[in-house]
């Protein structure tokens, strides 16, 4: 076998001995990042799919349903999202730049814009409980079987019907979509605050300035999946009958 | 001798296993425990899997003696269902998905393609204990009093009818599979990013083909089976209607999303297997892997299509006649790879100088019994036989044969085919061969009858059965008995192996692979320095070529 002796060169700290090189660290670490989002689509897949399959067979109860989400705090969620995304984009590139100040500065943001997320994503939960419209738990369908007895959603979409017993009973399943879908992209949202939350710290003491930007790049790269996430999420959820 | 076996060990007076290896490198259970080597984490999981092997054998053990009479007498028939249930799930998710990939993939696919390392070394370690804590959990439902769905947790039954262990047997394989997500997440980042200079894509071995593509499963395929299994524990807590027609929900739409993971599973676990024996026939017939090419295609090829069969699990759950048609067709597809290999191994055998050491006896099992497990496979593709047989004993036999006959036999072939270069000590050769040829008996005594069973009508997953079919079923547990011997053997002369083997010296096979040219058992770093790849591989010549400079420089 023909062998080349390795030449002894400096390597940078955060290069992990069984890489050759760095640029080999980054490419691999960042081909597994896209490698891991992809897991994460089959792992929402199987929810979109259930979902489709169901709007597809009860789309009146899922429409009816679907007015009883309040479209402007959804709305400004996704607006909070995507300048998270912003803010994000704006942390990689203060890591790139080697700029601790702004690196620090706009994670904090991210931080706050995620937990505002999560703060208007809670006020809609606690809407539907207030309504019994959880799934599982006392479940009522009243704003379904008579949308008379539901006045703030009724003077907004006054021309939904009272929908039969047969139909109005599939409402739940929308409702249980939506908290499964929800549910599981808040947990990712709360995943992700969690680790910003420890980013911060080791930026803070200067460890993301160094050039070595594969945490921030990849953490990211995840970010950026999570919003695009509700970006499916909030058309499919809220707004079923708007096209 | 010499035209009888290609083994070359070194002179056994003088030969030592050397001082430096990944073995000696530190010492104590925490240099296990918290180790990112992939050698070693390769190795935990060796000793992990065995257990369950074992525990998973002696379900198998139970069900067999319970089925030795037409009473269901020996057990209760819902304890009967909780024993095969266990043996299924263990088998399955706690054997057969990791076997080949976590032990000796791990232990290999870093050392084939001339790399220090796996990628991502923290997150192999974490695969592992993700294994460890599933594999707990499957310990703590067992004796919590077991779980009886069946490996396939089939709605309603789990969700709506049995008062046993759903939820937890539920996590433990949803953590279970995060560990096989990581696993193939680690060996798709190594293949594409860690392979030393020289080494391209066709230059790689097949084994690390077949690993690439049973990683593409694994990635795409356990996510679907980690939110399937989400739903079922939702269905089951809260009663959310999914999978419940009452609410509005299907039981059908269950049985795509477990079965879009659990068939590709299916290739999760063989295609290892069949990366195994490209290694070992070649190594035995002294011949290049005939068309290669088309044997890395061959992987791929059934990986792709592996995503498109799920339904053929579905024939006669109220799918329809047109979708049954069209998977029954794709179905029939995934014959066409499999069948790839088998000729292209047959064809590396001819004009082969083949040796008959024990890696090849399995080998060679392996190639008869998948080759059965396969063709019976098309008779259950087709939607009409299928009506006939399927939640038969023909099933049973069927599967048995791929996963067992093929799987298991690949994983012996591939254990005692790199036990040289994992312990530098080799496996005493005769008593080997004797286990190899008892395991093949044993293994067609247990399953051939269930064939005959499976056709006359005997349904699976029943304690009791019609006593015409007594005297089937008395050969196929004398049979499992003979299994049984046939695998505690190999268990027994390896660990004592570790302390008396022969020393086996780098390349006691006179392999190619670029794992054979450094020490065994390996250096920590794998290689003193990076390999540099310019040959072909499985190229002899290359290797003869090599040795007669060794001898010419000394």
């Amino acid at each position: 076998m023909n062998e080349v002796q390795a030449e002894a060169h400096e390597h940078p700290a955060y290069q992990r001995h069984h890489f050759e090189t760095i640029a080999q660290q980054f490419d691999a670490t960042n081909f597994a990042m896209w490698l891991f989002l992809l897991t994460e689509v089959m792992f929402f897949g199987g929810l979109f799919t259930a979902y489709l399959i169901m709007r597809n067979w009860y789309y009146p109860a899922f429409v009816e349903a679907s007015h009883q989400l309040n479209i402007g705090w959804g709305t400004a969620n996704t607006g909070v999202l995507i300048v998270s995304s912003f803010t994000m984009a704006m942390s990689v590139w203060n890591a790139q730049m080697r700029r601790k100040k702004g690196l620090v500065a706009c994670l904090l943001l991210t931080f706050v814009l995620g937990l505002v997320f999560l703060g208007i994503k809670s006020i809609e939960y606690t809407e539907k409980y207030e309504k019994h419209h959880i799934p599982g738990f006392h479940y009522s369908m009243s704003s379904f079987l008579d949308p008379a007895s539901d006045p703030e959603v009724h003077n907004a979409y006054p021309e939904d019907k009272p929908l039969q017993l047969d139909m109005a009973r599939h409402t739940e399943l929308y409702f249980f979509l939506y908290f499964a879908m929800t549910g599981m992209h808040a947990l990712h949202m709360i995943i992700g605050i969690g680790i910003l939350a420890y980013l911060i710290v080791r930026a803070q003491a200067g460890d993301f300035t160094t050039g070595h930007v594969t945490y921030i790049e990849n953490f990211g790269l995840y970010w950026h999946f999570v919003d695009i996430i509700w970006i499916f999420l909030f058309p499919l959820l809220y707004l079923i009958s708007r096209h | 001798m010499s035209t009888t076996t290609i083994v070359s060990l070194p002179d056994q007076s003088t030969a030592r296993i050397p001082k430096m290896n990944f073995l000696t490198k530190e010492n104590g259970l925490l240099s296990w425990l918290l180790t990112s080597d992939h050698k070693r984490i390769a190795i935990l999981y060796l000793i992990s899997i065995t257990f369950f092997f074992f525990i998973g054998g002696s379900l198998a053990g139970l069900i067999r003696l319970e089925l030795l009479t037409p009473q269901s007498d020996l057990m209760a028939a819902d304890t009967y269902n909780k024993v095969f249930t266990m043996h299924g799930i263990i088998m399955i998710f706690l054997f057969l998905v990791p076997s080949v990939p976590a032990t000796l993939g791990n232990f290999f696919i870093p050392m084939m393609i001339g790399a220090k390392d796996l990628a991502l070394p923290k997150i192999n370690l974490l695969s592992w204990y993700l294994y460890v804590f599933g594999g707990c959990l499957v310990i703590y439902t067992m004796a919590a009093g077991g779980v009886d769905t069946g490996w396939t947790f089939t709605t309603p039954l789990s969700t709506h009818y049995v008062n046993t262990n759903v939820m937890s047997t539920g996590l433990a394989i949803f953590i279970a599979g995060f560990s096989s997500i990581f696993t193939g997440l680690n060996f798709i980042v190594t293949i594409h990013k860690m392979r030393c200079p020289g080494m391209t894509w066709f230059r790689l071995p097949l084994f690390v083909w077949s690993n690439y593509a049973g990683s593409i499963l694994m990635v795409l395929g356990t996510p679907v089976l980690a939110i399937t299994i989400v739903l079922v524990a939702l269905e089951r807590t809260v009663g959310i209607g999914v999978f419940d027609p009452t609410r509005g929900g299907d039981p059908i739409l269950f049985q795509h999303l477990f079965w879009f993971y659990s068939h590709p599973a299916v290739y999760i676990m063989i295609l290892p297997g069949m990366g195994v024996m490209s290694e070992t026939i070649s190594t035995f017939s002294r011949k290049r892997v005939f068309g290669y090419t088309a044997v890395a295609f061959s992987s791929v090829a059934i990986a792709v299509f592996g995503f498109f069969v799920w339904a053929h699990h579905m024939f006669i759950m109220g799918i329809s006649n047109y979708a049954a048609l069209v998977f029954s067709l794709l179905t029939m597809l995934v014959a066409v790879p499999s069948a790839i290999k088998i000729f292209n191994w047959t064809l590396t055998l001819y004009k082969g100088s083949i040796t008959f050491e024990t890696p090849m006896l399995y080998s060679f099992g392996f190639m008869g019994l998948f080759t059965i497990g396969g063709l019976t496979g098309v008779f259950l593709g087709s939607s009409g036989t299928d009506i006939h047989l399927t939640e038969t004993y023909f099933i049973v036999a069927h599967f048995h044969f791929v996963m067992v006959g093929g799987m298991l036999m690949a994983f012996l072939a591939g254990i005692h085919f790199w036990w040289p270069k994992m312990t530098g000590r080799m496996y005493p050769e005769k008593i080997s061969q004797l286990a190899a040829v008892v395991t093949f008996i044993g293994f067609n005594l247990t399953f051939f009858p269930q064939f005959i069973l499976g056709t006359l009508g005997m349904p699976r997953r029943y304690a009791a059965y019609p006593p015409e079919f007594q005297i089937l079923n008395v050969f196929s547990t004398a049979g499992a008995t003979v299994l049984g011997v046939g695998y505690l053997l190999p268990v027994i002369y390896l660990v004592w192996s570790l302390k008396y083997g022969a020393i086996a010296g780098s390349n006691p096979w006179q392999a190619t692979g670029l794992e054979w040219q450094t020490q065994s058992p390996p250096l920590a770093e794998n290689f003193p320095i990076t390999p540099i790849m310019d040959h072909e591989a499985y190229d002899y010549d290359w290797l003869e070529s090599q040795q007669a400079k060794e001898v010419a420089s000394v």
